[in-house]
């Protein structure tokens, strides 16, 4: 083996040090999980720090704001998942029935642009569609009487949640159809020609036909958004409540991991924010798992 | 169909009117901007924004570092991560299962954000241009894409050179990446929409404001809110322009920095079109 080893030192070369970069920035972060169980002192570095057992796992269980951060990564996810999961499968099933392909053409390059378009950007153009001074919304739903008077969207708890929502979906919805286009346009035609031999409209061929079909990749892309279920828009939170310094809509926006970098960035509580990182940690994997065991129960595919 | 095509329509009409209208606003005087109702075009003609805009340093400053750390970042991701790949495309290489585990363990696992940012200030990146090109440097996804494009390169390729007497970082330069243009194109691209993009990374991680990208910078006017707290973001001269003329608000400046932001991607979205319903593919059918 050694022998073969020197003899391959320039591929060698070329891989060890990306797995060293590799075990720097990715494997050393996971032993991080350890500070949890730490009265992590940045002085007195990871191993001269104390160690408290479960202690700060307890004080997030006990903590005022636990119920309401779950409830809010729960409802959040759920709606995500509800309503942002389905809405590429049901784009794609209409672009398929569209026959002018310069139109289909249109919609679909129209559809991925907020995919490429930054974050930042896209909260930006949303806060100020929905300013209360002059917004456009504002404006309209003024103009068509749906409204007294200007209405402050983002800063009304009742709201929040389905403006972050549809942000997901308006961002998301026409990169999300990709797949799910390729797939379609992969089923054999034949079924369909058989189909309509035996008298099957359009609406029932997406039914019988086309949805079947598509079956195995929408279940796997399904257990792959379980497992990512509580990574939920961050990023998307914190720009649309100001760094979560937003107070008036906090109860309904502190999700788990916005708590997380206001407890570790901004507080600097690292052991507790692991702490509580630690057990989003867990409780992703166990929904990967249950996920995937109702997958494997209920149909044919699964990820292992 | 007419509730298909409606719906469609609906559609592409909310995904574009966002932008329409931040261009239009970026047009307009900010004082007719503020007393509302700019939809589809400009009702006062006005270049000040862009004036202004082009002309802040504070602003051209956070232009410069997004461009430098996309063009730094962007083509270290892509050679380094190229090189591993190629590595890992040779049959026979020692410890190569072991190579490939310790990268798929990362796909599913990470250390979350505190460990993280705690690494980070251990290696003094903090506060540095480094910070936002160092941790990204090699992509396990992509590393998956180049090397299954390497695994389908003949043989014949790479004997020929071996002939001439180049070693393997020759042919690795002078033949293989060559041959990958596609591949490489359309990894690159998106490393490099990622870069332009990135604002979150920069957020924690630096404090001096001149080294702030401009994704960043943006995020923080746009969450300062009140007009008042904009007044720190920009320099001086901006300030009393605000004052004086009018023809510049909070707003209108805003959307103008947002519209000048988002150029160079839509300057290479034919790009990304063109390459990417593949790439994305050939990722999502591997999984």
């Amino acid at each position: 083996m050694w022998k073969r080893f020197a003899q391959q030192w320039e591929f060698q070369v070329m891989a060890i040090p990306a797995i060293i970069f590799i075990i720097v920035f990715s494997y050393i972060p996971m032993w991080g999980f350890l500070m949890a169980f730490q009265n992590y002192d940045i002085f007195r570095g990871f191993a001269n720090s104390s160690w408290v057992g479960m202690k700060h796992f307890d004080m997030f269980f006990g903590a005022p704001e636990f119920w309401q951060i779950m409830r809010n990564t729960i409802v959040i996810s759920l709606l995500k998942l509800l309503i942002g999961f389905p809405a590429p499968i049901i784009l794609a099933l209409m672009l398929n029935e569209v026959r002018n392909r310069v139109f289909k053409r249109f919609v679909q390059t129209v559809s991925y642009i907020p995919h490429f378009i930054s974050l930042v950007v896209a909260t930006g153009l949303l806060i100020s569609l929905l300013a209360v001074d002059h917004g456009n919304f504002n404006d309209l739903m003024l103009k068509w009487n749906l409204i007294e008077e200007p209405v402050n969207w983002l800063s009304t708890p009742s709201y929040f949640w389905t403006i972050l929502v549809s942000l997901g979906v308006w961002k998301e919805i026409g990169f999300g159809a990709i797949v799910y286009l390729a797939a379609i346009a992969g089923v054999d035609p034949h079924l369909y020609e058989a189909a309509q031999i035996d008298g099957a409209g359009r609406f029932k061929q997406v039914f019988a036909i086309t949805l079947p079909c598509i079956a195995p990749i929408i279940i796997i892309f399904l257990i792959l958004s379980v497992s990512n279920i509580l990574n939920i828009g961050f990023e998307e939170i914190l720009l649309l409540t100001n760094r979560g310094a937003n107070a008036v809509v906090k109860d309904v926006s502190e999700v788990i991991d916005t708590y997380v970098y206001r407890v570790g960035i901004q507080n600097q509580r690292y052991s507790y924010a692991v702490a509580v990182g630690v057990f989003k940690s867990v409780v992703s994997v166990m929904l990967l798992v249950i996920a995937n065991a109702a997958a494997r129960k209920f149909g044919k595919s699964s990820l292992w | 169909m007419v509730f298909i095509y409606g719906s469609l329509v609906l559609l592409a009409f909310v995904t574009l009117y966002p932008f329409w209208n931040a261009l239009a606003i970026s047009f307009n005087a900010g004082f007719d901007t503020a007393k509302g109702g700019v939809t589809f075009w400009p009702r006062v003609f006005s270049l000040e924004n862009y004036k202004v805009v082009l002309q802040d340093q504070r602003l051209l400053d956070a232009f410069f570092v997004t461009a430098a750390r996309t063009a730094v970042g962007t083509a270290g991701t892509t050679f380094f991560t190229a090189m591993f790949a190629y590595a890992l495309s040779k049959r026979g290489l020692v410890g190569k299962k072991f190579y490939m585990i310790v990268c798929l363990i990362t796909m599913y696992f990470s250390g979350g954000l505190i460990p993280s940012y705690l690494l980070i200030r251990e290696l003094h990146l903090m506060n540095t241009f480094w910070v936002m090109v160092v941790p990204n440097l090699i992509s396990v996804w992509n590393m998956i894409i180049f090397r299954t494009f390497f695994l389908q390169l003949p043989d014949g390729l790479e004997e020929s050179a071996k002939i001439d007497g180049s070693n393997n970082f020759g042919i690795f330069f002078k033949i293989v990446l060559p041959v990958s243009g596609p591949v490489l194109a359309t990894l690159a691209l998106f490393t490099g929409v990622w870069h332009w993009n990135s604002w979150f990374d920069a957020s924690i991680y630096i404090t001096n404001q001149k080294l702030l990208p401009i994704q960043t910078l943006l995020s923080n006017i746009i969450n300062s809110n009140l007009t008042a707290d904009t007044a720190k973001f920009l320099k001086q001269t901006t300030v009393s322009m605000l004052d004086q003329q009018k023809a510049v608000t909070y707003k209108s400046l805003l959307m103008t920095t947002m519209v000048v932001s988002t150029i160079p991607i839509l300057a290479v979205y034919p790009f990304v079109q063109k390459y990417f319903a593949k790439g994305v593919l050939v990722g999502s059918l591997k999984e």
